[in-house]
């Protein structure tokens, strides 16, 4: 093998947690290295294509666990080039909550004020913007009629999006062919590699080790661009300081296989796993109903019948985000469209009287696809997933050369969380059944468990040792100069779609690891605009820096 | 990974798996794999063998062990109903039989429920997406799970877009707890 690298700061990942970390980093004059587990693809790689090898299985991470299956993305730019980017601040309340802890499970530091500026720093960045009405996709309306009829409010949610460039394809969780998804690839990674930064695909962390000098060293696999299974070579690097950023079901995958070299992890370190309470319905709406109840119609022909229209979810009901209402009972409520393979098979047929996830009623229920609306549901799980022994390597035993792979995921949903999911099952027929609108049932959770695209807090913040991972700077407990930037330091359920917390988490993690580096004696600076430049949101920044970096 | 041999016996068995998830018409009189309980083409005439036989997939290993076990199941549950024994032991079932015997093999809790579920998923994406297939030539080609759900053509390059998309107008009331930046507060 080669002979060990060196680099001030090693970055496992390349989404919000990697990239926005690298860029402000890379930009204060760090020297920094980014390993990516997953492919580098480029907007013309980003194919409208169900074909196994196509970008929809390449830039994808589907684990089934038991009980609990996590998708998640494996490229650079990670959950930025497959998310839908719908793009809301997590509701006051949640930075509020006690889940299964009995306190407050967030630390003192964070609460929505605190983060407010952090928010703004990733809103001009990406950037993200408000949605109005006349840019909301068929799908969107007719799930805001649905609410407004049933007596509930309906917005259309901010997002990552420039609808100026957007063909609403709906092929967005393949990447966007059109560069209108504001994904990592067209900001914060492109500005990283500016300040010299180096971005690594197809190197899969496995575990880190220490050094008699302080310093970390990461081993990792390099992997076969089309078969994931294959390793093409291994390596190490060392570092001074480490962030992992491989995801929230990789991450405490990677400190528990370091855990016999490195030395004893936090007990929260693989514990405490949310699902973010995810949930999902669909409905078969009946147009004639949809034309006579809601007023809609697209042309002569359909009122609706465009389930395949438009980009994921765009509009959301959040009446249910009320802080007065008893924990496990708030959630948001979004339209969604998936595309057919996730989107179909484990949607279930109303009123079946034989099998309800396949079968002829099932197939008849296909016929109907272009009727299909399906509503997300985001709640307040127990955070009650436990990740079992780590696999040989990387997170999973795959099955397929992409895309599916079996993990070590346990989650039971205690009787919180399925009372969240009664309650928000109920809201959905509230909404969609009414006057017989349409027919609603919530996805089997027979055939692999729950499901989440939301992974959160598998090795999360907080400011009790016995209950989280990292203290309130993401810094590993016990384990000085790792840090945690991902999905996984999150502490729990967030009630909303989690990409813009995740990111504002990360930034406000930076001047915190600029410490940890001037200590190590790397001489780094905090003050990058955002990557196109702008300073606006810098301003907003500046006294919470001032307080860890003097 | 190798190329698996395909017995002809082996794909019989596992196209009446998958007739049995999405079911279908069957292809010719003398089809026993497909039992014809369902209007046009089900997942197997929308490549269910193809797409379970791709190296891609992973599944092809399995699938040797698969057909046989599915047998094994089968013979035991016509024993145990009487059913006559004179025939292909999965094959040889009515659709209701295949039906109720694969809903066993599904439930939660069963042994090998892991397996077989991941032969009903792949079976079922045969018919959703065609991911044997590039879905722009599988449209083409008239792939009858695409055409089952209506997915739209995409445009003379390949690419998918809807220029028309919306209703364009309000359709609810925001809620009143909306920020400036458009978030809950």
């Amino acid at each position: 093998m080669n002979a060990t690298e060196t680099t001030d700061v090693l970055i496992v990942g390349s989404g919000f947690g990697g990239s926005i970390t690298a860029y402000h980093l890379a930009a204060g004059g760090a020297k920094v290295t980014v390993l990516e587990r997953g492919p580098w693809l480029n907007s013309e790689e980003f194919d409208h294509d169900f074909k196994f090898g196509s970008s929809a299985t390449r830039v994808f991470d589907f684990v089934v666990g038991d009980g609990m299956s996590v998708l998640g993305g494996n490229c650079v730019g990670g959950g930025s080039v497959v998310y839908f980017a719908t793009m809301p601040r997590a509701p006051r309340f949640v930075f509020e909550r006690h889940g299964s802890i009995g306190r407050r499970m967030w630390p003192a530091a964070i609460d929505r004020d605190a983060l407010e500026p952090w928010y703004d720093r990733v809103a001009e960045a990406l950037p993200v913007t408000p949605t109005s009405w006349d840019e909301v996709p068929y799908i969107g309306g007719v799930f805001a009629a649905a609410c407004k009829a049933a007596g509930h409010t309906a917005n259309p949610s901010p997002s990552a999006v420039d609808t100026s460039l957007c063909t609403n394809c709906n092929w967005m969780m393949s990447g966007c062919r059109f560069d209108a998804k504001r994904s990592l690839l067209l900001n914060y990674l492109p500005a990283a590699l500016s300040h010299g930064a180096e971005i690594r695909p197809l190197h899969e962390v496995q575990k880190i080790t220490k050094r008699d000098t302080g310093d970390y060293r990461v081993h990792y696999n390099t992997i076969d661009e089309v078969d994931y299974r294959q390793q093409t070579g291994s390596g190490t690097i060392d570092a001074k300081i480490v962030i992992l950023a491989a995801g929230t079901a990789a991450t405490p995958v990677i400190l528990q296989r370091s855990e016999p070299e490195l030395g004893r992890m936090p007990h929260a370190v693989g514990r405490y796993f949310s699902g973010n309470g995810e949930r999902l319905n669909t409905a078969v709406l009946e147009d004639d109903k949809v034309r006579e109840l809601l007023g809609l119609s697209r042309d002569e022909a359909n009122a609706y019948g465009a389930y395949q229209i438009g980009r994921g979810p765009v509009v959301a009901s959040w009446d249910r985000l009320d802080g007065d209402l008893p924990e496990y009972e708030r959630f948001s409520l979004e339209q969604l469209y998936f595309p057919p393979g996730f989107g179909t098979i484990l949607a279930q047929v109303p009123d079946a009287k034989g099998p309800s996830w396949y079968g002829p009623e099932k197939k008849e229920m296909l016929r109907k696809w272009r009727s299909w609306l399906t509503v997300f549901t985001m709640s307040e799980d127990d955070n009650e997933g436990v990740f079992g022994p780590p696999p040989p390597t990387g997170n999973s035993e795959r099955l397929s050369q992409q895309l599916l792979g079996f993990g070590s995921l346990r989650y039971r949903p205690t009787e919180n969380t399925l009372r969240g999911w009664e309650v928000s099952d109920a809201a959905v027929r509230d909404i969609l059944e009414h006057n017989g609108l349409a027919r609603v049932m919530p996805w089997t959770n027979d055939v692999i468990g729950a499901y989440t695209v939301h992974p959160l807090a598998s090795c999360r913040i907080g400011d009790d040792p016995e209950t989280s991972a990292l203290d309130d700077r993401h810094e590993l407990r016990g384990h000085p100069g790792i840090f945690v930037t991902d999905g996984s330091a999150v502490p729990g359920a967030l009630t909303v779609n989690p990409a813009f917390t995740i990111a504002a988490l990360a930034e406000r993690a930076v001047p915190g690891i600029m410490h940890a580096l001037r200590e190590r004696g790397v001489e780094v600076h905090y003050g990058a605009p955002a990557p196109d430049g702008g300073g606006a949101a810098r301003r907003g920044t500046a006294a919470a820096v001032r307080a860890v970096l003097g | 990974m190798p190329e698996t041999e395909c017995p002809p016996s082996r794909s019989t068995v596992l196209e009446a798996f998958a007739d049995t998830i999405i079911p279908g018409e069957k292809r010719h009189p003398d089809d026993r794999a497909v039992a014809g309980v369902s209007e046009g083409g089900g997942a197997v005439a929308a490549g269910a063998i193809d797409v379970l036989e791709t190296p891609e997939g992973g599944m092809a290993p399995a699938l040797d062990d698969l057909a046989r076990m599915l047998d094994e199941h089968a013979v035991a549950y016509r024993a145990g109903r009487g059913l006559p024994e004179d025939r292909e032991p999965f094959v040889g079932l009515g659709y209701d039989d295949r039906l109720a015997l694969v809903g066993e093999l599904l439930a939660p809790g069963h042994p090998e429920h892991a397996m077989w579920a991941g032969l009903a998923m792949f079976s079922f994406m045969a018919f959703d997406t065609g991911a044997h297939m590039h879905t722009a030539d599988a449209i083409a080609a008239g792939h009858p799970g695409l055409a089952t759900l209506g997915f739209a053509p995409p445009g003379e390059d390949g690419l998918w877009r809807f220029p028309a998309y919306s209703y364009g107008r309000p359709l609810a009331d925001v809620h009143p707890d909306t920020d400036p930046t458009g978030s809950p507060v």
